[in-house]
């Protein structure tokens, strides 16, 4: 009603303006966000399209001689092996340099780690890579000799060791530092969201640092923590540069300090310039089993967040 | 349970600002004190020193002795963590831990410190927590749902719940019924004349009729301009603040010709 009388009255012509404003804009974040559904169905049509010939190919002719399925499950296990690595790494030193940075460093250390941190996510992965195959995987060496010397009958660590340190330990550790700043950054940013309110409630009732945190913060920061656990996983799952460099590949092996082992996206890098025919669309399959687990990874990840709703805190 | 507090020439400092300016009073146990004065008077900041959660604020530290029982809380090895178990708090605005359910929020003090207590004691402290907040009824049938699903006044019962389920010795209250509708604001005062058999509660408050309903002494703080230190002016039983004051600058404030 009220627009309609405001159109009439002369002089209002700037909220006629507004609302010409208001249609543009809803107009262009329609199209917006129609677009992002047309890249996503896009891809996802291309990478299928693309890929029927290798599901309808003979199982011999395709790389391996055995079928697709043959072919691709140890990438699967590779590239999955490599993410739970970094994982690993990453989330517990992510967190708590995230906590350090937010509740107890003093201001004047917190700000200069967090630079540093945010910087690490500014290095291409091409550097890390080289970083990893020049640098860290020599210096890791003597560790897996002695891993493989001490702990040699758990299947991971089963030797020999790897003489140059290219192996499938080496590159998580890759991963996990690439990995690290999305974490951290992103758990400090909700750590520091804390309502000062629920800090100091668990603080009057006589509770130490540690325990506020624990009461207080980590209940409060868990869903982000666990959107920036998957965001990472998502890139480690993906990293395709830095494994392509560091790891000396071959056939899915349970040993993580021998060469061996292939993750997706480095494949697909490694043997794509050469491909052509079958070989092409095996990769192109390769691909879109790679964006079904990520696709899978992520509604995981929204089905833990929407699980604590009740408890998270906005209401 | 329940101690006297006695301060002695305290100053609080945020950094180099002087808030508070050498206060001196004595609480005596079981009995509830208002503190009131305009905003900015530094009310809130002096009944956070008397369990030392101002040193939360960075910069904030305090001169001075408080003395609960003769013991001071500002000696030296003193722990605010013991402190602030022995001085309970609740605040301004009801602040419920939003991922636990009610029985765990009542726990929630009781647990801490790595203390632990079986689930049958659990059970009894928690009905005990919450009758003593006048809130079992309301809840018991739900105690496993979250407690931020409590209205204001539930939730503010539930904070309470809380600070004597840790059976401290003092209670201290930042105007615990500002976010409050005045139903639920009853129900604090109520609370707040039944707790004060068991515990020395002071409270902070902007309500003037509030004051004088809930409390056996009323301490007006005031405070000359913007800059200047907040200061103790006046301290004695309700009635005489609030119908002789001693002072001109109390009669003005209670009588509303502030300013």
């Amino acid at each position: 009603m009220s627009t309609t009388v405001s159109t009439e009255k002369p002089g209002t012509s700037s909220s006629a303006a507004g609302r010409a404003g208001d249609s543009v804009f809803s107009g262009l974040s329609l199209a917006a966000g129609i677009l992002i559904l047309v890249v996503l169905a896009a891809v996802a049509m291309f990478l299928f399209l693309q890929a029927v010939p290798t599901f309808t190919a003979a199982p011999g002719d395709v790389t391996g001689g055995k079928g697709f399925f043959a072919y691709i499950w140890p990438l699967v296990v590779g590239t999955l092996i490599a993410a739970l690595i970094a994982l690993l790494i990453a989330t517990p030193v992510g967190i708590l340099v995230a906590l350090y940075i937010s509740h107890y460093a003093p201001a004047r250390v917190a700000k200069p780690v967090g630079y540093v941190i945010d910087l690490l996510a500014a290095i291409p992965s091409v550097i890390y890579g080289a970083w990893g195959a020049t640098v860290l995987a020599p210096a890791l060496v003597p560790l897996y000799t002695w891993l493989t010397g001490y702990l040699g009958f758990i299947p991971f660590f089963g030797g020999p060791a790897s003489q140059t340190g290219k192996t499938m330990l080496t590159a998580g550790v890759v991963l996990a530092i690439m990995i690290l700043p999305i974490i951290t950054s992103m758990s400090r940013e909700i750590f520091t969201q804390t309502p000062k309110l629920h800090e100091e409630a668990a603080l009057a009732l006589g509770a130490t640092r540690w325990e506020m945190i624990r009461m207080s913060v980590l209940p409060f920061a868990r869903p982000g923590i666990i959107s920036s656990i998957m965001l990472a996983l998502g890139r480690a799952l993906g990293e395709t540069m830095a494994v392509a460099l560091v790891l000396s590949t071959g056939p899915l092996i349970p040993s993580l300090i021998k060469s061996g082992n292939q993750t997706i996206a480095a494949e697909i890098a490694l043997n794509f310039p050469e491909a052509y025919g079958l070989r092409m669309s095996e990769l192109i399959a390769a691909g879109l089993v790679l964006f079904l687990i990520t696709l899978v990874v992520n509604m995981i990840a929204r089905a833990i967040i929407a699980r604590y709703k009740e408890f998270s805190g906005a209401n | 349970m329940s101690k006297r507090i006695d301060v002695e020439h305290l100053n609080v400092y945020y950094g180099d600002f002087l808030a508070v300016q050498d206060v001196s009073m004595n609480i005596e146990p079981r009995s509830v004190t208002a503190f009131i004065g305009p905003s900015g008077c530094g009310k809130s900041t002096f009944l956070r020193t008397l369990n030392r959660m101002h040193e939360v604020i960075p910069g904030a530290y305090a001169e001075g002795k408080v003395l609960l029982d003769g013991d001071d809380l500002y000696g030296k090895g003193v722990d605010p963590v013991t402190v602030r178990s022995m001085v309970g708090m609740v605040f301004q605005r009801p602040n419920p831990f939003p991922t636990m359910s009610i029985r765990d929020n009542v726990l929630a003090g009781v647990k801490l410190n790595n203390k632990r207590i079986s689930s049958s004691e659990a059970d009894e402290l928690v009905e005990s927590s919450l009758r003593g907040a006048n809130l079992w009824n309301e809840v018991k049938d739900r105690l496993n749902k979250p407690g931020s699903g409590l209205s204001g006044g539930q939730q503010q019962r539930l904070c309470i719940a809380r600070a004597i389920a840790v059976k401290p010795e003092v209670i201290l209250m930042d105007e615990p019924c500002s976010a409050l509708d005045p139903i639920s604001t009853l129900a604090i005062e109520d609370l707040i004349n039944e707790i004060k058999t068991d515990y020395t509660v002071v409270i902070v408050t902007h309500n003037m009729q509030q004051a004088s309903r809930v409390s056996d002494k009323t301490a007006f703080f005031n405070i000359e301009g913007t800059g200047k230190p907040g200061r103790l002016i006046e301290y004695a039983p309700t009635s005489e603040i609030f119908n002789t004051p001693q002072k001109k600058e109390t009669e003005d404030y209670v009588s509303g010709r502030f300013g």
